[in-house]
Parts: C-alpha cells; sequence; structure tokens
C-alpha cells in the first residue's frame, strides 16, 4: 500500500502569538514550532501501523521552506520511509492543497492522510481540498480506520455520535483523536532517519483566489467577578446587564 | 486527580541559547526523551518513590527510547550517537529521576561500556545486544563495605582454578544488583592486579541481597553483591584491561553523563519554583514579584547556565576523545552540587508545599544526596582536582 500523509508545522502549543506586517502575517519571531499534533500522533501512526500490517511505503510530504525540515526529519525518525518537501512559503489552505495534489497526482498513492485540522489555523481544509483536487472521496474527522482489502471501513465524529463509512482506495481522510496513539522517535529512529531521503521539490505555478487581510486576537479574558451567595439580585443583575445572557 | 497522576508542566530553560550549540540529532533526541519523560515517568515517578519500589517496567522502555549505551556502535546494541547526544538523554532522564538515570547511566556506562571496551569479540556478541535491548540488567561491582572512596585498596579477590577462576569477597551499594542478570565485579588476582569479572546470575556461591531503608534514590534498586567460592569460567575475565584504570574509565563515562543529569534535576526544581513564585500570591502579589525571590530565581538561572556551558564544552570536549579525567570530575563536582543547591532554593521557595510529592523538590534533593556521593564523592573530586593543579596527592 502507498501511502501519503501530509504534515505541517505549528507553534508550540506554549507560543505567544502575535502578528506582523499590518496585522496580516503571523510573527514566527521567537516561536518554537511543533509538527502538529493531529498529523504526528494519528494520521501518520495509522499510516505506518497500515504499512507494517500490509506491507507498501509511507511518504511524507510538507509544504515549506527549509525552516520545516526539524519537523520533517522528526517524521522521518517515527518512521516514515522517505520525505518531500515541496520548496514554498504557503500562505493559505488551497495553495497548500494545490501542491500536494500536483506532486501526487501521478504517484498513485492509495491513501492521503491529513490532520483534521492545524492547531494554528484550524482550517480543516486541506484535505477536502486534495481529495477534490485528485478526483477522490474524502472521510473526514476519521477516529478509527480499518483496512480490508482495498476497502477502508472508518468511522468518523459527528455531532453527538459516529458514523461508519465504506470507501475503497484511493481516496483521501483527515485523522482526529483515536486514529492511533502518538508514537515518540527512539535513538534509533533518530539515527536513521539522517539516512532516508528529503526530496525537494520546486512548487508548480498557482494562482491563489484567496488572501488574508488581517489578524486580529480575541479580546483578553476579563477577570473572574465574585458575587456573594447571598445576593442573588446582583447575579441576575449581572447576567443580565454585563454578561447579557438572561 | 490520584496523587502522582498530576499533569507534567515541565518546560526546557535556555537562557543562553544553548540550542544554538546542538545538532538536529540532540534536539530531535532531547524532545524524544522529554516526551517519554512526560508519558511513562511523570505519572508514576512520585508513588515509586514514596513506596521504595523500583519501577522496573521501565528497563524495557529505557531500551525501547534507545537509553542504553547510546553512543556505543550499533552492531553491538548501541545507538551510534555522539557524547553530547548521550549527556542529553541522560539530562532529561535525571529531570525525571536521578533513579531512573541511575538503571541507565550503569547499563550502558558501567557494563556495556566496559565490555564493549574491554571484553573479547565473543564477550561483547554474548552480552552487549541483550544489555542494549534491556532482556539483561547489569550491575557493576567497585565499592566494597570497607573500600568506597579507596577502591585500590579492595579485598574481593579471583584465584586460578584450571580453566576457572574462584571468586571471593563482596562488594557493597550496587546499583540494579538485585535484579541483575550480569554483574561487572572488579576484583584482584593472585598478584594483586585488579581485573574485569563477569558474573553471571545464577552461579553457585553468588547471591545479591536488596539494601533497604534509603530515603535517596528510592526509585532505583540498590544492593550487595557477595560472592561464596564462585566458579567463574576464565573467558569471563575482560581480556582487554588490568589495574585501576579499568573501573575508573567507566567512571569516566558514567560521571561524564551525570555532570549533564544534574542539569536536568536542577531544571525541574528550577522550573517548578518559577512556576510556583509566579502562581502564589501573598502580600497581595505573586511571589516573584519579591526580590529575595528573584534573587534565588535569578542565581538558579545562572547557574543552570553556567553548568550546561560546562557540559557542552565537556561533550565537545568528549567527542573528539579529549577530555580529560580532572576535566569530568570537575563538571561531575559543581553540576551536582549546583542542582543541590537549587533543590534546597526551590524547596524554600515552594513553603510548605516544598516538602510534599505534590511537587518533585525533595525527592530530587534527597536523590542528589547520592549523587553527589556515587561516582566519586564531591570533595573526593575536590582532591582530584586539587591534586591537578598542585601536583600533590592529598589523598592520603
Ligand atoms: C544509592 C547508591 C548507589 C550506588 N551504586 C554503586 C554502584 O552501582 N557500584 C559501585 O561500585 N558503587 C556504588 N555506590 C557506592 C558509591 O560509589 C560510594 O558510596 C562512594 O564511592 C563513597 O564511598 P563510601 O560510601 O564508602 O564513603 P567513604 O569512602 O567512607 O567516604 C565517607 C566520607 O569521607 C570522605 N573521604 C574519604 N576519603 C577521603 C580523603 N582521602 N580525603 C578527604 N575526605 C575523604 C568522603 O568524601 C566522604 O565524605 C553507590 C552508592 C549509593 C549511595
Amino acid at each position: 500500500m502507498k501511502l501519503l500523509v501530509c504534515i505541517s508545522k505549528t507553534p508550540d502549543t506554549t507560543a505567544k502569538i502575535a502578528f506582523t506586517n499590518g496585522d496580516t502575517e503571523f510573527n514566527e519571531e521567537g516561536v518554537q514550532f511543533i509538527m502538529n499534533p493531529y498529523d504526528e500522533w494519528y494520521a501518520l501512526v495509522r499510516a505506518l501501523e497500515l504499512k507494517e500490517a500490509a506491507g507498501g511505503s509511507v511518504t511524507i510530504i510538507n509544504v515549506g521552506t527549509s525552516a520545516n525540515d526539524a519537523v520533517i526529519r522528526k517524521g522521518l525518525a517515527i518512521g516514515a520511509d522517505d520525505a518531500v518537501r515541496i520548496d514554498a512559503d504557503p500562505k493559505s489552505s488551497y495553495f497548500v492543497a494545490k501542491q500536494i495534489a500536483a506532486y501526487a497526482a501521478d504517484k498513485e498513492f492509495d491513501v492521503v492522510l491529513t490532520g483534521k485540522e492545524t492547531i494554528d489555523f484550524n482550517g480543516s481544509e486541506v484535505g477536502g481540498m486534495i481529495a477534490e483536487a485528485l478526483d477522490m472521496p474524502f472521510i473526514s474527522y476519521a477516529t478509527h480506520l480499518e483496512m480490508d482489502g482495498n476497502v477502508a471501513k472508518i468511522t468518523r465524529d459527528i455531532e453527538g455520535g459516529a458514523e461508519v463509512a465504506e470507501v475503497s482506495t484511493p481516496f483521501t481522510l483527515s485523522a482526529s483523536k483515536g486514529l492511533a496513539e502518538q508514537r515518540i522517535p527512539n535513538m534509533k529512529g533518530i539515527m536513521m532517519s539522517k539516512r532516508k531521503p528529503l526530496n525537494v521539490v520546486a512548487p508548480v505555478e498557482i494562482s491563489d483566489p484567496s488572501k488574508v487581510v488581517g489578524y486580529t486576537l480575541p479580546d483578553a479574558k476579563e477577570s473572574v467577578k465574585l458575587v456573594d451567595p447571598e445576593n442573588m439580585t446582583e447575579l441576575v443583575r449581572l447576567l443580565h446587564e454585563e454578561a447579557k445572557v438572561i | 486527580m490520584a496523587k502522582g497522576a498530576k499533569e507534567d508542566r515541565f518546560k526546557g530553560h535556555d537562557y543562553y541559547n544553548v540550542d544554538g550549540l546542538l545538532s538536529e540529532d540532540h534536539l530531535l533526541a532531547r524532545d524524544a526523551v522529554r516526551d517519554w519523560v512526560k508519558k511513562e515517568v511523570s505519572p508514576i515517578i512520585e508513588d515509586y518513590s514514596n513506596r521504595a519500589e523500583c519501577p522496573h517496567h521501565l528497563f524495557k522502555g529505557l531500551a525501547e527510547i534507545g537509553a542504553f549505551g547510546p553512543s556505543l556502535p550499533e552492531q553491538y546494541g548501541g545507538g551510534g550517537m555522539d557524547e553530547i547526544a548521550y549527556g542529553i538523554i541522560m539530562q532529561e532522564l535525571e529531570r525525571g529521576d536521578s533513579g531512573i538515570r541511575s538503571m541507565a547511566s550503569v547499563q550502558g556506562s558501567l557494563v556495556m561500556y566496559p565490555i564493549y571496551k574491554f571484553g573479547s569479540e565473543e564477550q561483547r556478541l554474548k552480552y552487549l545486544p541483550k544489555l542494549g535491548s534491556g532482556e539483561f540488567i547489569g550491575c557493576f561491582g567497585l565499592t566494597e563495605p570497607d573500600h568506597g572512596s579507596n577502591p585500590s585498596g579492595m579485598v574481593t579477590n579471583i584465584k586460578d582454578d584450571g580453566d576457572h577462576v574462584i571468586l571471593n569477597g563482596a562488594k557493597m551499594w550496587i546499583t540494579n544488583s538485585p535484579v541483575a542478570d550480569v554483574a561487572v565485579v572488579w576484583a584482584k588476582d593472585e598478584s594483586g592486579i585488579i581485573r574485569g569479572v563477569i558474573v553471571e546470575k545464577g552461579m553457585p556461591g553468588f547471591s545479591a541481597p536488596e539494601i533497604h531503608g534509603k530515603w535517596s534514590l528510592r526509585a532505583s534498586i540498590t544492593g550487595e553483591l557477595v560472592f561464596e567460592d564462585v566458579r567463574v569460567p576464565k573467558s569471563n575475565i575482560l581480556p582487554g584491561v588490568q589495574g585501576l584504570k579499568g573501573p575508573l574509565s567507566c567512571l569516566s563515562k558514567a560521571r561524564y553523563g551525570i555532570a549533564w543529569g544534574a542539569i536536568g534535576a536542577a531544571m525541574d526544581c528550577y522550573d517548578s519554583a518559577l512556576r510556583y513564585s509566579l502562581e502564589r500570591e501573598q502580600f497581595g502579589k505573586p511571589l516573584a514579584g519579591f526580590q529575595l525571590t528573584q534573587k534565588k530565581l535569578a542565581e538558579m538561572i545562572t547557574e543552570i547556565t553556567k553548568a550546561q556551558l560546562l557540559a557542552w564544552r565537556l561533550g565537545t570536549m568528549a567527542n573528539e576523545g579529549k577530555a580529560t579525567p580532572g576535566q569530568i570530575s570537575m563538571a561531575k563536582r559543581n553540576n551536582v552540587h549546583m542542582a543541590l543547591e537549587i533543590a534546597r532554593e526551590a524547596r524554600q521557595i515552594h513553603g510548605g508545599m516544598g516538602i510534599t510529592n505534590e511537587y518533585p523538590i525533595m525527592r530530587h534533593m534527597m536523590n542528589l544526596e547520592t549523587v553527589l556521593t556515587y561516582e566519586g564523592t564531591h570533595d573526593i573530586h575536590l582532591l582530584i582536582t586539587g591534586m591537578d593543579v598542585t601536583g600533590i596527592n592529598a589523598f592520603k
């Protein structure tokens, strides 16, 4: 089975978020980056498990500059066979999806896996766009996946429950929590990752129909107001006049 | 939430961008072991330490992550990494607990290293892959009841008996001995020359009773080694070394790892103290807002930074094969003492909470009392540096 896992970098969860360039760009200054957890813990690990069960290969792909090589190497250390980096600084999900689709178009991957979202932009778009561009079925928010030959039975999260879908290869899925369990790379994997290929590929020409106009930070959280338990009238007044919820 | 299962909020500290001196391998190794410690060690360590029980299941995990002999060649069960990677792994393990780091130090530096360095090819192939994979647990027997700082006075001995030797004597304070499958034991032959002997569990006359009642390194198992006319095949003698330099070169390896390890324990104490002092308020403001607290925190991060630079420089020299025993001794002494001082200051910052197992401080502090003493006591290391700079032996 040929598996392609899309991996992205995201700021570490403790990073301080700020913007530059007239609030049109995320300020990467001093920010630590990690591999997007949905890509790393669920999509990549499940792909490795499928390969371990049925043979084949796992390729990881990233659209980004050489600053992403450390994150890519971690993917190789966890167990991917080879890596592809499309050498561009992506500005939108559309751009990323189009680049990955252009690369994958003639490679005959059986399954393309992405995380359900990145934990920074939370777009949940790349997987669906890749599937569309490659004319494949797309199953989002997968929490469980079993393969039987070329047919996959996939459980996906839906509001208040789960849906079980069947789909045959080739297809694209986005991975949710539960699809697999985090694997920590070991020293052997780290050393082996140096010998695995990381192919840097030039991007294809794409005109991006969308562009980011600006970012804003959410309002700072207000401090907690303590109301005396005896003073119910005051609580009701605050809920009504300030919080405006009743 | 259950005691001991509280969230490990540790965050690394790097005031001088020492990360900038490290390679991608080092950073990957560091993050991997840090994740492993958060997943496997932090949730259980207070409980095991409290009960003075060794978490045996972690031997397998340490092997899987690659913590046993990471800088030994791959064909002998090692990881093929450099000395800085080894140091960083020890740092992250000791960030979790000095006892867990000790499990790895002994296995890698005190058991696998002498078999690799001084063993025959047959010995290497017989023992190293099994030690590297955690199938075998090893221990290192140098210290005796009456010979601690003065190992050259040892009385454990071997006598020729055809194709065997007869081993007699006793070793004391031996990490992992009650659970070990193999022991690298240092003993004098009939001409008084120190030799290394690989003793296997189950050899008649060999026992390894546990030492109880430790207030330090409680999650690490310690015992004796007792030899009563143990017949050991001559093929179990390490052919490659004679004399005290055998055990001393192993100690240099392990001390090197401890110089890094201590930084981990210190960082954990500092990290906890910094967070606590920002969250805890007295007199209407965070503890971190008081000058006396800031003095403590400022001194802590300064000392950690100096220790990091010492360890990094030692590591680059070790990679070139140029780190001297004197330089290693200095780093071990300085960094362990630094960690112990930081644990004590951090304990104060936590106030009463600092003496409980809600925080890692007292556990680190008690552990570090052992680390200050084993692998050469603090004072012995002062004498080593003293002798190095004056040329005068003040040991006797
Ligand atoms: C938990 C634990 C695990 C250990 N694991 C191992 C192990 O796996 N293998 C192993 O072989 N050993 C191990 N040790 C033993 C350790 O290395 C010794 O305890 C250490 O070398 C000190 O020896 P000692 O305890 O006999 O103290 P002593 O040598 O009796 O020293 C007592 C005090 O006297 C001081 N002193 C001694 N000589 C001098 C001198 N010439 N000048 C000035 N001061 C001096 C020392 O600095 C110390 O403060 C372990 C110890 C502990 C506590």
